[in-house]
């Protein structure tokens, strides 16, 4: 792998920290609608719409790579994720007969030690994400670094070994959905658990 | 664009995914919460892509690679939730604690018999 040189790029980049661009604002935004809506889906007591918050956090995330950049990544996050595991999600909520309203025990009791672990961790990272990247910055200019041409030119060119493993993965999994899923008999269970899947292995191809 | 947001975010997403992880009684919503973890790391490993303009494009590579992985692991996870739920009558983790550890001999193996011998009666009075 080559890495550019950090210096040069830090060197370049006259912004300052309280100056910020078009696409900082944007992406500060974006960036606390979908940690809001992450936050919603963790803590909301209606167990379908944890799921359809869900669906906000993960559009988030996919502007967010288009602020970035990363077109092919974006689209292929509206794809998967937006697309087809948030319907599995849902399709699992309806099969295990979740309940629609409010479940109040949606919760388990050792919240509170959960959300300690959570602040620890979060205080932690954030303090050393931000004493490590303080001085880097991101160079957006140029052209667009992760297009369609580009993704599949780096990815038919130096990644087919572990794309290609990554299919029989799929194949995998999908076989292991469906056996899993037609042990005592039922059909119409398979069939929801293993068609997204393979939907998906369609796309990835 | 400062390097600190793209991080930040990342961080803080991954900590409220394993919020959700850890105080989830739903098996259902801990797979959301495990979702919310991994693309976390998705938002990394493309920030830092373009940050580095690695020449081989590594990080978007495993992105592409993670979302795959994400969406066979969220296949087999819903799977085997449905199948504990059609053999358990409930998809509740805090109660499956048959090999739990600490909480008497009679507690598990009493559990255990009586739920598989009806299903039916404990969907019920889950639904």
């Amino acid at each position: 792998m080559t890495l550019g040189p950090p210096v040069t790029l830090a060197a370049t980049a006259p912004q300052g920290f309280l100056s910020p661009t078009g696409v900082e604002i944007a992406f500060l935004l974006v960036g606390m609608a979908t940690l809001g809506a992450a936050v919603i889906t963790v803590t909301t007591k209606q167990l379908v719409h944890a799921a359809l918050w869900l669906v906000v956090a993960l559009g988030g995330l996919a502007v967010e790579y288009l602020l970035l950049t990363a077109e092919f990544i974006a689209w292929v996050q509206v794809l998967i994720y937006v697309g087809s595991v948030v319907v599995l999600l849902l399709f699992g909520l309806m099969l295990t007969k979740a309940p629609i309203g409010r479940s109040p025990d949606a919760d388990s009791g050792n919240r509170w030690v959960a959300l300690a672990v959570a602040i620890a961790s979060a205080g932690a990272l954030v303090w050393v994400v931000v004493d490590a990247f303080r001085t880097q910055w991101i160079d957006l200019d140029g052209a667009a670094q992760g297009s369609t041409e580009v993704t599949g030119t780096i990815l038919f060119r130096h990644w087919v070994l572990p794309f290609e493993a990554l299919s029989v993965l799929l194949l995998a999994a999908l076989v292991g959905a469906i056996v899993l899923s037609r042990k005592n008999g039922d059909a119409e269970t398979a069939e929801a658990a293993g068609t997204p899947t393979s939907a998906t292995d369609k796309e990835q191809r | 664009m400062h390097l600190a947001y793209p991080a930040v975010l990342a961080v803080l997403l991954f900590c409220v995914g394993l919020y959700g992880v850890l105080a989830r009684r739903n098996a259902i919503l801990v797979l959301m919460s495990v979702e919310l973890m991994l693309n976390a790391v998705n938002l990394n490993l493309v920030a830092f892509d373009v940050w580095l303009r690695d020449a081989l494009h590594a990080g978007q590579a495993l992105t592409l690679f993670t979302i795959a992985i994400a969406a066979a692991e969220i296949g087999i996870g819903l799977a085997i939730v449905l199948m504990v739920y059609r053999n358990r009558g409930t998809s509740d983790v805090d109660r499956l604690r048959d090999t739990a550890e600490g909480h008497g001999p009679d507690d598990g193996d009493h559990d255990a018999p009586e739920e598989a011998a009806a299903p039916a009666h404990t969907t019920e009075a889950a639904a």
